[in-house]
């Protein structure tokens, strides 16, 4: 199972890193977001995959580390705020430079399809 | 003895003072500044008739004891000597100054700029340990570039002032650097220890490179060749500054630290040849140069820099006599040349030019300062019955002692000779050029003397000049034998001042040095016409301006290499440099990569489909990325499934902060979509190809990562938190407890981040006009669904009791602040999707930034509170209570905590979401610009 789960991480992280490396925005915003996930699934893999056992006291004897959960509930939180702040930055690129390219330019775009 | 930190700390004391009080009237500056030097110098002499001198006197307090840095002050007579002179000639400035400035200059600025150059000098002068030294030493450097940079209106002045502080500063770190060497080898940065181990110092393998490094230090401060040529650029400065920093104080801090240091250092051929060479070097190239300059500041610079070169050549001998040679010079130097500067200052006032070319004549008109000028400047050429002549006599015999040190017996007094000509000769040219021959016809006629107060600090120095010229023993001898006592760290040796010695080589090398300089100016025409078509060509500004220049390039260059202003590049390049990082990592590990597994969860069949679809929906997400909406559906799907994961393997918090995250982010994403471009276009092959290699390689590597850590034994803290959740956090749920108790002051700066960015969109939403996009659902032209209405308004209060719920179970259930702050955001969104944005406005206001502040302020306040009770910031507490109805109620502090949480969360989402939503209100008042980039 841990195979599975570490295979899981690695394709949101080849998935995220190929979509973080287009040249428009949105498709930035979509890999971060991959990103984000395969991160807090591989801290939240730190503590290792523990079935039944919620770190709430008195439900039952074994518990899951609660500590990888505690960092990854905040992670998830400042994923979200990052992915607002990122989606707003591509907005105002789109508003002040007339095209959303990540670098505010479509020249990269267009010597790619001249080639194409 | 602590008088002693007062004396230093005054002038840095009165400089915001002074600021403050030249806003009220610009007439109080250079009163306050004058009257705070006054009480130091005052401080200064009562402390020394109190105390015992006859031993060096420290006071010192632990400042870092870790490394050696302690905040000690040293009262001897070398200390006494170098404060006593910054604080008397400052005095003089001041009042100079006071005259100096015009009306649109700033005193404020000036007098508090001086004061803290001044504090830093008497920092330097009576630091006892070295690192605080070389701190004060910085500061003179800083306080120098605000001075030297005062008319900033002016190019050459900013010029001059960077130039400075580079040359200095670069100085100032080398000699950093061997000062740490230096109390390396001692084992103590304190001077009483550090003076004391000369043999030690001198016998150590490091002994070059300290050498070398703090002499790299005194030579840029103190402008030895070759690092001259920033006292001449600096002369831009106002002339109080160049006669203040550029004559008496603080070129001399090189110098100072020559003597300061004499005892370690000196007495090897090293330092001979070092300290020697370069002072001899600039003796003669600054006298040389000066003789040709036809701005009296630059021949004022010049003579400075061979007169520096003198007193370093003095020192470099080596021997005791020397040593008391350049004290007795140093002193000489600082009433000459400031009184000097002094004097350039008011022709310049007067007259409005500095050029030897066009004044003359003014003898006539200003006969006391023409007077006062020529006593000086005999001073400056060693003229008998002046300072300038006794301690110009100690250096040649000195030059004759140690001659046959360098080489010959003959050379070296031949090349101080030399020196003494050209001295001789622009000391002539000084006074010639300016008070007797032609004016140019176009100066002004209207010249007159300078106001009285203007001209009575130079007759203060002249004064002095002509007495210790005079009365040299009676004056001068008690304090130079008690500095050089102090410089040498033992009993100054037996010297005689006085005027006539009896018919010896020094005095016929003098004769000779006033006959040549008489000779080289009446030669001065061919001279000159030889200089500028020869080496006056040469230009060390240039050079230095070229070394800028091509450091800037490099530097630019390196940057443009990986930085070329792409994402894409950047992203690339981290990727490429973790890839490689990574991959030595993994290669030079020699131990198995995996572990026997013996921590991995039982194999099932449904949660293995559920990441096998995770997996494909990522791909497909890749897949269909072109067709943004589209993309949407399998981001959902992952993100679903990681919740999924998390309900799995224990982690209900996680989960149903995973599950709300989502929705948020899915309708930010649809909103942002209405203004973005509908398709994304597909690069070129080659690139798609490098960047799929690359996101290959990073997935193999996360994965080989993920699974040699899960597949390894497992050691963890979770006990610790397990065991005390309960017994000191007052919950049952540990994650929450961990959140907002164990580790509240990462969640309180998280949530600190969570209001920077959401005020971050607010802001950079402000007044932000887009072209309409494609109309998408929810915006204004679609109609609100009926039954979504409905159904909303029946669910709003059950969202609102439910997220309250969730809330307060949290420390003991999953639930918490973070959790509940996004269920009601969710539920609030669900309004404005129902009704549309002005409509949910008009019903229900919700103080978006007021929740946000608020949400801080009770974080904030709920660890302030434990400050109070004197516990550690954010620690909690927690007890039980009776309460009738609800029965036995557990309540933690960081239950308010949780509370500030909620409503950061709370505000932040909401604010955001509201912010995107408003864009679609706001009419478009331009067309919307065609679609750039869609295939």
């Amino acid at each position: 199972m841990s195979l599975l789960f570490a295979l899981l991480v690695g394709t949101l992280t080849a998935t995220g890193v190929f979509l973080t490396l287009r040249a428009q925005t949105f498709p930035v915003v979509l890999g971060l977001t991959l990103l984000s996930y395969a991160v807090n699934l591989f801290l939240f893999g730190m503590g290792r995959l523990a079935s039944n056992a919620a770190a709430v006291l008195g439900a039952q004897t074994q518990y899951a580390d609660p500590l990888p959960q505690a960092l990854v509930l905040t992670a998830i939180v400042i994923a979200f705020a990052m992915t607002a702040f990122v989606i707003v930055l591509a907005l105002k690129t789109r508003a002040e430079l007339g095209n959303d390219h990540v670098d505010g330019t479509t020249d990269d775009a267009q010597k790619d399809d001249s080639s194409q | 003895m602590a008088t002693l930190i007062l004396i230093v700390l005054l002038p840095f004391l009165s400089a915001p003072i002074i600021a403050l009080l030249a806003g009220w009237d610009r007439r109080a500056a250079p009163w306050a500044a004058g009257i705070t030097t006054l009480s130091a110098l005052v401080l200064l002499g009562i402390l020394v008739s109190n105390v015992d001198l006859s031993t060096p006197q420290v006071i010192q307090f632990a400042w870092i004891p870790q490394i050696g840095l302690d905040f000690a002050f040293r009262l001897d007579g070398l200390s006494i000597l170098f404060s006593g002179l910054i604080m008397l000639i400052g005095l003089l400035i001041i009042v100079y100054a006071r005259y100096y400035l015009s009306p649109q200059d700033h005193p404020g600025r000036f007098f508090s700029g001086l004061m803290l150059f001044m504090g830093a000098m008497l920092g330097i002068a009576l630091s006892e340990n070295l690192i605080q030294l070389v701190v004060f030493w910085e500061l003179t450097s800083l306080s120098s570039f605000l001075l030297i940079s005062f008319w900033q209106h002016r190019k050459e002045a900013r010029q001059g002032a960077r130039m400075a502080l580079a040359v200095t500063g670069m100085g100032g770190l080398a000699l950093l650097g061997g000062v740490l060497l230096l109390g390396h080898v001692v084992g103590s940065y304190n001077l009483s220890v550090v003076l004391g181990a000369g043999e030690t110092v001198r016998a150590s393998p490091l002994y070059l490179p300290i050498l070398l490094l703090i002499l790299l230090g005194a030579f840029t401060k103190s402008a030895q060749f070759p690092f001259h040529f920033w006292l001449p650029n600096a002369m831009a400065a106002p002339t109080p500054v160049s006669a203040y920093l550029h004559s008496a104080t603080m070129v001399k801090a090189g110098i100072f630290l020559l003597a300061r240091l004499f005892p370690v250092l000196s007495g090897t051929d090293a330092w001979l040849f070092l300290v020697g060479g370069a002072g001899l070097i600039t003796f003669l190239l600054g006298a040389y140069t000066a003789l040709f300059k036809h701005d009296l500041k630059g021949l004022l610079a010049y003579s400075t820099i061979s007169h520096l070169g003198l007193i370093t050549l003095l020192f470099g001998f080596g021997t005791p006599l020397a040593a008391v040679a350049g004290i007795f010079h140093l002193i000489n130097h600082a009433t000459f040349k400031a009184s000097l500067f002094m004097v350039a200052g008011i022709i310049d006032h007067e007259t409005g030019t500095r050029d030897m070319r066009r004044l003359g004549g003014l003898a006539r008109k200003m006969p006391h300062t023409a007077a006062l000028a020529i006593v000086a400047a005999a001073a400056m050429a060693g003229v008998p019955l002046l300072n300038g002549f006794l301690s110009k006599e100690m250096f040649f015999s000195e030059a004759l002692d140690v001659a046959p040190d360098f080489g010959s017996a003959w050379l070296l007094p031949l090349l101080v000779t030399l020196g003494g000509v050209l001295s001789v000769a622009y000391s002539i040219r000084f006074v010639h050029d300016t008070f007797f021959g032609t004016p140019d016809p176009d100066l002004p006629q209207e010249i007159h003397e300078p106001p009285r107060m203007m001209r009575v600090p130079v007759d203060i120095l002249v004064v002095v000049c002509l007495a210790v010229g005079i009365f040299p023993a009676l004056l001068i001898s008690g304090l130079l034998n008690f500095a050089a006592g102090a410089v040498l760290n033992a009993p100054a040796p037996h010297f005689s001042l006085a005027l006539w010695h009896g018919f010896k080589l020094p005095l016929l090398m003098s004769a000779i040095a006033l006959g040549g300089g008489v000779l080289v100016y009446t030669l001065r025409r061919p001279l000159t016409r030889f200089h500028e078509h020869g080496i006056g060509r040469l230009n060390a500004k240039k050079l230095y301006d070229m070394l800028m220049q091509s450091l800037q390039l490099a530097a630019r260059t390196v940057t443009r290499a990986f930085d070329q202003g792409r994402l894409h590049g950047m992203t690339l390049w981290t990727l490429i440099t973790a890839l490689i990082a990574g991959g030595l990592g993994f290669i030079s590990y020699h131990a198995p990569l995996f572990g026997p597994e013996q921590h991995a969860p039982a194999f099932d069949v449904i949660t293995a489909t559920g990441m096998l679809v995770m997996m494909a929906a990522a791909l497909a997400a890749v897949w269909m990325h072109p067709r943004r909406l589209l993309a949407l559906l399998p981001m959902g799907v992952v993100g679903l499934g990681v919740a999924l994961l998390f309900v799995r393997y224990s982690a209900p918090d996680l989960a149903l902060t995973q599950l709300s995250v989502e929705v948020i982010t899915v309708v930010l994403m649809l909103l942002a979509l209405r203004y973005l471009p509908a398709h994304s276009t597909i690069e070129a092959r080659p690139r798609r190809y490098r960047d799929a290699l690359i996101a290959l390689l990073s997935g193999v590597g996360a994965t080989i990562l993920t699974y040699a850590v899960m597949s390894r034994d497992y050691e963890n803290i979770a006990g610790y938190f397990l065991a005390k959740s309960l017994t000191e956090g007052g919950g049952h749920n540990v994650v929450n407890v961990i959140l907002v108790d164990f580790r509240g002051y990462d969640t309180f700066g998280e949530i600190s981040v969570l209001a920077l960015a959401a005020l971050g969109v607010f802001a950079l939403l402000q007044n932000l006009r887009l072209p309409q996009g494609t109309p998408g659902p929810g915006s204004r032209s679609a109609a609100h669904p009926l039954l979504f209405q409905t159904l909303s308004h029946l669910l709003l209060p059950l969202t609102l009791v439910f997220g309250l719920y969730i809330l307060l179970r949290g420390h003991n259930a999953p639930g918490g602040g973070f959790i509940a702050g996004l269920i009601v955001a969710s539920a609030l969104i669900t309004q404005y999707l129902a009704h549309g944005i002005r409509h949910t406005e008009n019903q229900l206001l919700i103080p978006t930034h007021g929740a946000i502040g608020l949400g801080l302020l009770l974080a904030l306040g709920t660890g302030l509170a434990a400050i109070g009770a004197g516990y550690p910031f954010l620690t909690s507490t927690f007890g039980h209570w009776q309460i009738p109805f609800l029965g036995n109620l557990e309540l933690a502090s960081a239950m308010v905590f949780d509370l500030g949480v909620f409503l950061v969360v709370l505000g932040a989402s909401v604010l955001m979401l509201v912010q995107m939503a408003h864009l679609g209100t706001v009419p478009p008042d331009k067309p919307a610009a065609p679609e750039g980039g869609v295939s």
